[in-house]
């Protein structure tokens, strides 16, 4: 659409800008104040430069958080992503069924994230929940509390439920755009099953599914409530995430500086991230 | 095509689903003996107890109160302010559009744990603190640029030739976007609302950090017992069943926007 | 190529449980010889798009068969007829070039390179095509789009049929000309059985040799455009072909002539069959006439469309349309008209009363 040149649209943002300015910025200064300087309280403050930043990027507990995070993004995406395709491929296009699996599968998403870890911490006891039982009662020995695997397995399995769903949804609404007309044609040009898939389903779907790992990247990243909740990032440090190390660093120990610094180095590569991506989404969209 | 075997993935994908629902649902309406005397796979000994609890104490229905009172003005506080931004964005060019509308999504992508603590600081400043309103403005943080850009989308899909219709009828700029526009966008603002209320129903760490008593939310006063007053399971149980509730209406009413919201490919 | 033959068609869509399934096609027999262009013309939600969907496979009707050159292939799907369809909207791979959408019927059947190559430019010729081939699909416009979608119909040269089904709705009216004009051509020169879907009289009387007229899932007319025009088998051809349609007017019948009010009419053939059922009259405007003798009327609204008048006159209650040629005059007063024998047809129960001993 071509839009008008009128800066009194400002006025129509203003709103915005003052609600969304009032929890980002005065938030944020605070964040910096302690990522730059050492306070003993009663606001009194001594200028630490950039010490906190290089304690942070030197320590081995940081690195090992990072690798952890990346690490389970990496795996959940692997998961989240082909399994909710398939999921959206295979849904029903039209009848009284789409409604049904629409509502039941977007129920974890509505799910307070807390009572989801709760709610796996339950499943996966390893007496008396569903999930442990069954495992321990075919012979698998289970128990997410004291086994390194079996936490991180539990907590993969546990985002793989709580979202896969996401990405079934931004697919199926994907695929839903498609007219029957592309299939008739393609039935008629006599494309394969795959070649649907790679020159009709897949091109429409490529906008969504850029924007669902983006999401899924993002709040994957962020995550840090259901694996408490499940594990308390253990056993040990196994499941401490970033967001975990950073509370428990902040809130935990208060050591605010190191906590600050992290904060913001945490924030500037998702940010960083995002910023690719919405990039190069941009510069496709616009070819 | 494998027609006929085609259902077996939604469905297998389903029953995964349902599955914890299920063992959190049976767990509430089974009594502690029973969940501690070891597993079973339906309620042996069926009992209400754990809902008689949650109904007759107030720190546990107060929880859903102040959890369902904060979402409901984050709701529509996010809502009423992203309308006016949102028209503005779909409508004009302006001095720095661009620029203003990816910091406002820099913010959906904020984690919340960075922001923990210095909201806390700042909410306890202005005396705000343990209140509704401080946690519906906190979650204002992310649900406002969220509720932009769904508004913006379904805004940019309706020709502007309504605008100008209404403005050469002698329509006011106010009178045109609360009579016509607003209507007009009816669904979009409906997508827009479940969404908020999704994430602001959801989010937990923001929400605990800002109350204490007066406004703590059902999921907070969750972790509190689960932690001091013994492992209560059925409770907990019962509890978070309850929690599911109000997610599950909220989609039945909508289930028919969500693939069309979802389409806009702006989540 | 092949020539294809409806026996008994019947379909109709599925219905809610307990419900009498609604038929979109009634009973279908026709033949569509080889190398015919046909054109099935028809009001919307008539079965047009119904009946094409069961040449190429998409639907399987409810009852009756298909024959291609005699073999029936009713239960065939889709990939193993050798059937090409144009739809309305067009439909492109919107990130393969053009090129490769030309290419992707040939290439999904395995055939070489070299001959991909071949017939791809081939047709991308005839269609001016051949300097957006390197181009991806989706940055033409709507009209380059169809042109695409006409390709993938062509390029393959062992088809039994293209079907269009209302291709040209998208494209402007100035290439709508042009598109329709390059279809015939290129009727002309592969010779292939065209079907073409249309609810446009002009389009279909242009494009095609043999026009199909449906109506409420049954075909009422197979003709040449003179044939629908001359001798409308239905009045609803009648209607809709023609501008404007044929004026049916009710009639009694005496001794074999039709009774138009108080005034008997002359036909060329006399009506022998005893009739039972509403009996109407048609008569095309180009032959109602004002003549010294005949039916009273009054001149209700005359409008002049450049070449010719279109008169509007009443008849007690009945309303009769006349086309008058550029130059002819309106009658001063009492007006009267008179219709040409030739052209008065007599319809029973909205069909055609033929003159028997007639075969067509």
């Amino acid at each position: 659409m071509n839009k008008t040149q009128n800066n009194k649209a400002w006025w129509l943002v203003v709103p915005v800008l003052i609600l969304v300015a009032f929890n980002a910025f005065i938030p944020l200064m605070t964040v910096v104040n302690y990522a730059f300087q050492e306070t003993f309280g009663d606001n009194v403050f001594f200028w630490e430069g950039t010490t906190w930043f290089e304690q942070v990027l030197r320590s081995g507990r940081f690195h090992d958080a990072l690798i952890r995070q990346f690490l389970f993004t990496g795996m959940i995406l692997a998961i989240e992503v082909p399994l909710g395709v398939g999921v959206a491929l295979t849904m029903p296009r039209k009848g009284p069924w789409v409604s049904v699996c629409l509502v039941l599968m977007a129920l974890p998403l509505l799910i307070p994230w807390n009572v989801v870890g709760a709610m796996w911490n339950i499943f996966a006891l390893p007496d008396i929940g569903l999930l442990g039982y069954t495992l321990n009662s075919i012979g698998i020995d289970y128990n997410f509390t004291r086994q390194p695997f079996a936490a991180w397995m539990t907590t993969v399995v546990m985002d793989v439920w709580h979202w896969t769903s996401l990405i079934v949804l931004l697919c199926y609404a994907g695929l839903s755009s498609i007219p029957d007309d592309y299939y008739q044609a393609a039935h008629i040009d006599g494309a394969s099953r795959w070649a649907i898939f790679r020159y009709i389903q897949l091109p429409k779907m490529k906008r969504v599914l850029t924007i669902a790992i983006l999401l899924r990247f993002m709040d994957s990243f962020m995550i840090y409530t259901e694996p408490f909740v499940l594990t308390g990032g253990g056993p040990g440090n196994t499941t401490t995430f970033l967001s975990i190390d950073l509370v428990k660093i902040a809130l935990g120990q208060f050591d605010l500086g190191p906590a600050a610094a992290m904060s913001l180095i945490y924030f500037l590569m998702v940010l960083l991230t995002c910023w690719a991506f919405y990039t190069i989404m941009m510069r496709n969209e616009e070819q | 095509m494998t027609t006929t075997r085609r259902w077996l993935v939604p469905t297998l994908y389903i029953l995964f689903l349902m599955l914890p629902i299920y063992g959190l649902l049976s767990m509430s309406f089974k009594s502690t003996n029973e969940i501690l005397g070891g597993f079973s796979l339906f309620p042996q000994d069926f009992t209400l107890e754990n809902y008689k609890v949650i109904f007759t104490d107030p720190t546990w229905y107060n929880g859903y109160l102040n959890s369902i009172l904060y979402v409901v003005i984050n709701t529509l506080l996010s809502v009423t302010v992203a309308l006016p931004a949102a028209y503005a964005f779909s409508r004009y060019r302006f001095l720095g559009d661009k620029h203003l509308f990816f910091w406002l999504l820099t913010n959906r992508m904020a984690p919340p744990a960075v922001f923990a603590l210095p909201f806390f600081q700042l909410y306890s400043a202005i005396g705000l603190f343990d209140t509704h309103i401080a946690v519906a403005i906190a979650h204002c943080l992310f649900n406002i640029p969220l509720a932009v850009w769904i508004l913006e989308g379904f805004m940019s899909g309706i020709p502007k030739e309504l605008d100008e219709t209404a403005y050469l009828d002698g329509y006011s700029f106010w009178r045109f976007f609360i009579r016509i526009f607003i209507p007009t966008i009816a669904a979009g603002i409906g997508v827009a609302m479940f969404f908020c209320f999704m994430y602001s129903w959801v989010e937990l760490l923001l929400a605990k950090t800002l109350t204490s008593v007066e406004a703590k939310p059902i999921a907070a006063t969750m972790t509190r017992t689960a932690s001091s007053s013994g492992y209560e399971l059925g409770l907990l149980a019962a509890a978070g069943s309850l929690t599911i509730i109000p997610g599950a209406i909220v989609i039945y009413f909508v289930r028919n926007y969500i693939a069309k919201g979802f389409a806009l490919g702006r989540v | 190529m092949a020539r294809i033959t409806f026996k008994n068609v019947r379909h109709a869509y599925p219905s809610p449980k307990g419900q009498a399934p609604v038929y979109a096609l009634k009973e279908i027999n026709q033949i569509w010889e080889d190398g015919g262009a046909y054109a099935l013309l028809g009001p919307s939600g008539c079965g047009k798009t119904t009946l094409l969907n069961i040449i190429s496979g998409l639907l399987t009707p409810s009852e009756g068969e298909i024959l291609f050159d005699g073999e029936e292939v009713t239960q065939l799907p889709t990939s193993e007829r050798q059937i090409a369809q144009v739809f309305q909207f067009p439909v492109v791979y919107d990130t393969m070039t053009v090129f490769d959408n030309l290419a992707f019927p040939l290439r999904n059947r395995g055939a070489e390179e070299s001959l991909v190559n071949q017939r791809v430019e081939q047709i991308a010729d005839m269609l001016d095509l051949t300097d957006s081939l390197k181009q991806r699909a989706s940055g033409l416009t709507a009209d380059g789009k169809q042109k695409i979608s006409l390709g993938r119909g062509l390029v393959r040269s062992d088809v039994n049929a293209i079907l269009f089904d209302e291709p040209l709705t998208v494209i402007d009216p100035h290439l709508k000309w042009q598109l329709r004009s390059k279809l015939k051509e290129l009727h002309q020169q592969v010779g292939m059985t065209m079907i073409y879907v249309t609810h446009d009289q002009v389009e279909a009387l242009t494009f095609a040799d043999q026009v199909v007229v449906m109506y409420d899932g049954t075909v009422v007319q197979v003709g040449t455009p003179v044939e629908l025009f001359n001798q409308p088998h239905h009045t609803f051809v009648g209607y809709f072909i023609g501008s404007p349609g044929m004026n049916v007017l009710p009639c009694t019948i005496e001794n074999g002539q039709p009774i138009f009010g108080n005034n008997p009419l002359k036909t060329s053939y006399p009506v022998t069959k005893a009739l039972t059922g509403t009996t109407e009259v048609g008569i095309r405007p180009e032959f109602v006439h004002f003549s010294q003798s005949g039916i009273p009327v009054s001149i209700e609204k005359v409008e002049d469309l450049g070449r010719y008048k279109v008169v509007t006159l009443n008849h007690e209650a009945e309303v009769i349309k006349m086309v008058m040629k550029e130059g002819e005059d309106l009658p001063s007063s009492s007006p009267m008209i008179s219709f040409d024998p030739d052209y008065t047809r007599v319809y029973c129960d909205e069909w055609l009363v033929k003159e028997e001993g007639v075969n067509e």
